[in-house]
């Protein structure tokens, strides 16, 4: 690891101002996905701004019935908060589903967002790779792309310059309840939507997210709609533990009194450079009750314009079936709430 | 270089680190508490594991200096005075170690997962170890040490 200058500031004021004044510095929560990505030297900061003592370790009730999460509090903490189970339980099976309890118990809900794919070129110094190093090429494009994207890859060329995932669980549950991600920054505070925080590729691969330099995450808004009755997390993965998804979904929908689904919201993980959502494909489901052959016309709208790149192709199919049997399992309410993932019902 | 004081096992250092001092280094190499392993340095295998603030955490995948101010222990501090802690002892029993590189940080994630759940189910403990590999074990045995010692322990606080 190359070395850095640290400090760490109290307040969220001092922390932006150094991360502004700083070249090449970056922010430090957990620490979780930056010291692997600097011990393998895909990251080299001159500088780290520990944000840990930042007052960013709330979970706070909004007046309108929402939740804010502070970007401070951990997965673990945020997973097993007595609000977040009883009124946005996909959140806390989303969280459960990923890494390890001593990384959720490290890992914070600022640090989530930002993790970096975990393509393996990305990884290796030694390969071509947009992402690490613009212009260079890309690795899995024509190398090994089994975890690879199959969803908006598209650049301005007649080739992606980068099919990179986005790893992340948590992101997938909050695209599907529509959480809204909060920033301060050296031009004041502002906020994202979590379908604009993360972007495609196009073509600056580079970039993993929409925030400005110096910008700092201060917290996520959950909106007033819990989706606790009718919701999953499905994730699948080479290893029924921890291993990162090869397509995961999370479901929430709401029904009516008749039964009839009322609104539906599906994201999917593991398949593009951000949590998924096409919402002419949600909006075949409105005013419907549960039905196999309309689940996989979802399914097939939703995979719209899917390309695979040799290795991952498989999970255009996967994907579909996955999404089948999301709904389905949303639809009837069953039982994996108390039980958070089973991986016997899956594989 | 920066001025950290952490309190490990019941005792307190003030020392000073490198940024870029990883915890799991200045644990064993600074403080000469080498029960804490290294199997990987990139946050997967688990041996490092510790509590941080009574929680467990991965000691590779931190900074020396994020740990300021809080209060560490490691497998050395499981038995203070040597008497060992049940979930030791239990590994002895029930033959949950072969060579022993795993052991430490199995037996703390376990004891952070019985603190917060005291009664857990088999599946609750496989996956509550998810986070730890064992190349040598087949994990049967360490399931069932942690089975024997939540016995042993149950209604007992921790
Ligand atoms: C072995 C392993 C397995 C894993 N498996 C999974 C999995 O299955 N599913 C899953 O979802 N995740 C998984 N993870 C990833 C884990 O969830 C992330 O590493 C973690 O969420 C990152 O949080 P952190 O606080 O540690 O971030 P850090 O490592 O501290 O920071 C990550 C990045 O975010 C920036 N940052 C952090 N906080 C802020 C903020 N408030 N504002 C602005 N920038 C900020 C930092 O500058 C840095 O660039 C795994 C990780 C490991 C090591
Ligand atoms: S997919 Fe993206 S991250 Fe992976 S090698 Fe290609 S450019 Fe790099
Ligand atoms: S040495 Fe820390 S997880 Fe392997
Ligand atoms: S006993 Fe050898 S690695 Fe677990």
């Amino acid at each position: 690891m190359n070395s850095f200058s640290y400090s760490r500031p109290d307040d969220v004021n001092a922390a932006v101002g150094e991360i502004s004044e700083q070249t090449q510095a970056k922010f430090i929560a957990g620490g979780t996905n930056l010291l692997d990505l600097m011990k393998e030297n895909v990251e080299h900061p001159q500088h780290l701004v520990d944000i840990n003592h930042l007052p960013l370790g709330f979970i706070d009730e909004l007046p309108e019935g929402g939740l804010r999460l502070g970007a401070l509090v951990t997965n673990a903490d945020t997973a097993y908060h007595e609000l977040v189970q009883k009124n946005y339980p996909l959140l806390s099976m989303a969280i459960l589903a990923g890494a390890s309890p001593q990384l959720r118990n490290m890992a914070t809900n600022g640090g989530n967002l930002f993790q970096r794919t975990r393509c393996y070129y990305f990884y290796d110094t030694a390969t071509a790779c947009n992402k690490r190093e613009p212009g260079s090429g890309c690795g899995a494009l024509t190398g090994y792309n089994r975890i690879h994207a199959i969803l908006g890859t598209a650049s301005s060329g007649n080739t992606p310059q980068c099919i990179a995932t986005h790893p992340s669980d948590m992101c997938v549950a909050l695209r599907a309840l529509d959480a809204v991600v909060r920033v301060s920054g050296p031009n004041g505070d502002r906020t994202i939507p979590i379908a604009d925080f993360h972007r495609l590729p196009g073509d600056e691969p580079e970039r993993d997210n929409t925030i400005e330099p110096g910008e700092l995450v201060t917290a996520i808004d959950l909106p007033a709609e819990h989706f606790n009755t009718h919701y999953t997390y499905l994730k699948l993965r080479d290893r029924a533990s921890y291993a990162f998804a090869l397509v995961s979904v999370a479901v929430a929908l709401r029904l009516d009194e008749g039964g009839q689904i009322a609104e539906a919201r599906i994201a999917l993980g593991g398949v593009a450079h951000k949590p998924w959502r096409n919402p002419a494909a949600e909006a075949l489901l409105t005013g419907k009750a549960a039905d196999t052959t309309l689940f996989r016309q979802v399914a097939e709208q939703l995979l719209d314009g899917a390309q695979g790149y040799g290795n991952n192709t498989f999970k255009i199919e996967l994907a579909k079936r996955a999404i089948v049997r999301a709904l389905d399992m949303a639809y009837a309410g069953s039982t994996q709430a108390g039980d958070a993932y089973k991986q016997e019902d899956i594989l | 270089m920066s001025t950290i004081t952490v309190t490990v096992n019941g005792k307190s250092y003030t020392k000073e680190v490198e940024g870029r001092t990883l915890l799991v280094h200045f644990l064993r190499d600074t403080l000469g508490l080498t029960g804490t392993h290294v199997g990987c340095d990139t946050s997967s295998c688990g041996a490092c594991t510790i509590h941080l603030d009574g929680r467990a955490v991965k000691s590779c995948s931190m900074l020396a200096a994020q740990a300021d101010g809080s209060i560490l222990t490691t497998i050395e501090g499981l038995a203070p005075g040597g008497e060992l802690h049940p979930l030791q002892v239990a590994f002895n029993d029930e033959h949950g170690l072969q060579c022993g590189f795993c052991t430490p940080g199995m037996i703390m994630t376990a004891a952070d997962l019985l603190s917060q759940n005291p009664n857990p189910t088999e599946r609750e403990i496989r996956e509550g170890l998810e986070g730890n590999i064992c190349r040598c074990t087949g994990y049967h045995n360490i399931v069932r040490a942690i089975q024997l010692a939540a016995e042993r322990t149950a209604g007992v606080p921790a």
